[in-house]
């Protein structure tokens, strides 16, 4: 029986791959709403995002041991995230589909609303698990949605500058979503050095870190102000900004989600006295502190 | 109100095995699948070291994140404390099993015996609505609603005692109604100095762990 933390086997790849869909497709179909200046233009966003969301879920259908009892997830939404994250999504379906085929308006930024629900439901999600402490550190929240965010203002980018009508507003947002998210990321990361966490846990983030960093962070912020400075070159700085805002997203979510998943393993906070001995100060194998 | 809990002294457990063993018989768990384990922890440098062993499993908590994140609420908790799994609600959407900080939640797809093709005696107890679903500890529910028919008590009676508890050859498990005062637990608490693991994770568990006497 193994005593430090393991990493947990019930949500494995498909599982990161819910949270990859589900945020990148959100954070898309919400900056499909805000920065798309045609019809046909948000009807290409918005049936990515849809598809993106639409993937997600199916590969949590694919991971659930029992596929064909799946409409019981709606019947707690009293307390769990999952059931609420489950609720909304054929609200979002809907108005993405009637925003789709309507090319925009109203719908549109119905289905923004609910996007951002959603995403929200999937982040709290996350944070719900208490077995996995990784997960449960409350500033995976924030990390989460501005992940999503990011990634949706990154492929709306590389859409948008692709079909020639990207604007210096979404760049700069897509300059502040990475910022927001560099911010995140450091809390996310102090937050759980400074509790103590799974061991193994932080070597594999620790691992990610660097790469992250380089590739995911100073790449696409450098690349944005290298277009300020170098206009003639936007056409391929943004889209290779964007791509690499929203890849090094689902990079991160499949880290924490699928590599970091450490659990809680056990402790004792004092070791029981045996025979004519002492009680000893207390053990916590594999953690940190 | 009744708050069934369990208690374990650490003091006496020789690791022997014998309520895994017990709990495998008693609910048919499949290989590899042990309701109630016991962790053999070495600790300390030499020549100062200690060997301790720690029973676990399901902790039926009063605040179980289990259930909070169940979807479907096939996990519920009854009003005796006891936290369970309906079979026929669950989708083993595998939620439940990391929320739990005991690793006490086991979800196996396939059906698994001992030498491939099941004994007769697999056969016999195998339960197909366990399959691609939570399991965890029950505290043998079966046993303690028993006793609401036959007038026994649960951690006294044997026959309306959990599995582990009866079988423990060195009298580390106990059994009972922590609300009691006049219960086995009751008292065995108010005697001793004890932890619940995990406690600062606000799952208020319902496993004490006795390590030294008051």
């Amino acid at each position: 029986m193994r005593i430090t933390p393991w990493h947990q086997t019930n949500w494995d790849a498909r599982a990161a791959c819910n949270f990859i869909g589900g945020g990148g497709g959100c954070g898309l179909l919400i900056f499909a709403a805000l920065a798309t200046t045609s019809s046909a233009e948000y009807r290409m966003a918005a049936s990515i995002a849809l598809v993106l969301i639409a993937a997600g879920l199916c590969c949590v259908l694919a991971e659930i041991g029992r596929p064909l009892r799946a409409l019981n997830v709606f019947l707690h939404p009293q307390t769990s995230w999952m059931t609420r994250e489950a609720m909304v999504a054929p609200f979002l379906f809907t108005a993405g589909a009637i925003a789709t085929w309507a090319g925009g308006g109203l719908f549109a930024n119905v289905a923004a609303m609910l996007a951002l629900i959603y995403l929200y439901c999937q982040a709290r999600m996350l944070a719900a698990a208490k077995g996995i402490p990784a997960w449960r550190e409350p500033a995976v929240i924030p990390l989460m949605i501005i992940t999503g965010l990011t990634e949706g203002a990154g492929l709306t980018a590389l859409l948008a500058t692709l079909s020639g009508t990207a604007s210096q507003w979404l760049t700069g947002v897509l300059l502040a979503t990475l910022i927001l998210r560099r911010i995140a990321w450091k809390m996310y990361s102090e937050a759980l050095n400074k509790k103590g966490a799974p061991k193994k846990s932080l070597a594999v983030l620790e691992r990610f870190s660097g790469p992250y960093s380089n590739y995911g962070q100073s790449l696409p912020e450098m690349l944005i102000v290298a277009a300020l400075f170098f206009p003639a070159e936007y056409v391929w700085l943004i889209p290779l900004a964007g791509a690499a805002a929203a890849f090094s997203g689902w990079a991160l979510k499949f880290t924490i989600v699928a590599r970091a998943a450490y659990n809680q393993g056990f402790a004792l906070p004092v070791l029981p006295v045996r025979g004519q001995g002492q009680p000893m100060p207390g053990v916590k194998p594999g953690w940190t502190k | 109100m009744t708050r069934f809990i369990m208690t374990a002294d650490l003091r006496r457990c020789i690791g022997c095995q014998t309520c895994t063993a017990a709990c495998r018989q008693a609910n048919a768990t499949p290989v590899g699948v042990q309701w109630r384990q016991v962790l053999d922890i070495e600790s300390g440098e030499f020549p100062d070291v200690r060997r301790s062993f720690v029973p676990v499993g399901c902790q039926h908590c009063g605040e179980p994140p289990c259930m909070h994140v169940c979807p479907t609420t096939a996990t519920y908790q009854r009003d005796d404390g006891l936290v369970e799994v309906d079979y026929e609600k669950c989708i083993g959407c595998g939620y439940c099993a990391v929320a739990c900080p005991y690793q006490a939640r086991h979800i196996t797809h396939r059906a698994l015996f001992a030498y491939g093709t099941p004994m007769a005696s697999e056969s016999a107890r195998f339960d197909a609505r366990r399959l691609s679903v939570a399991t965890k500890c029950t505290f043998c529910m079966d046993r303690v609603d028993a006793a609401k028919e036959n007038g026994m008590t649960p951690g006294v009676d044997p026959e309306v005692t959990p599995a582990c508890v009866n079988s423990c050859i060195a009298g580390v498990l106990s059994f009972g109604d922590k609300e009691d005062p006049q219960s086995n637990v009751s008292k065995l608490l108010d005697e001793t100095q004890h932890f619940r693991m995990h406690e600062e994770l606000g799952t208020d568990p319902g496993f004490y762990y006795i390590w030294d006497k008051k």
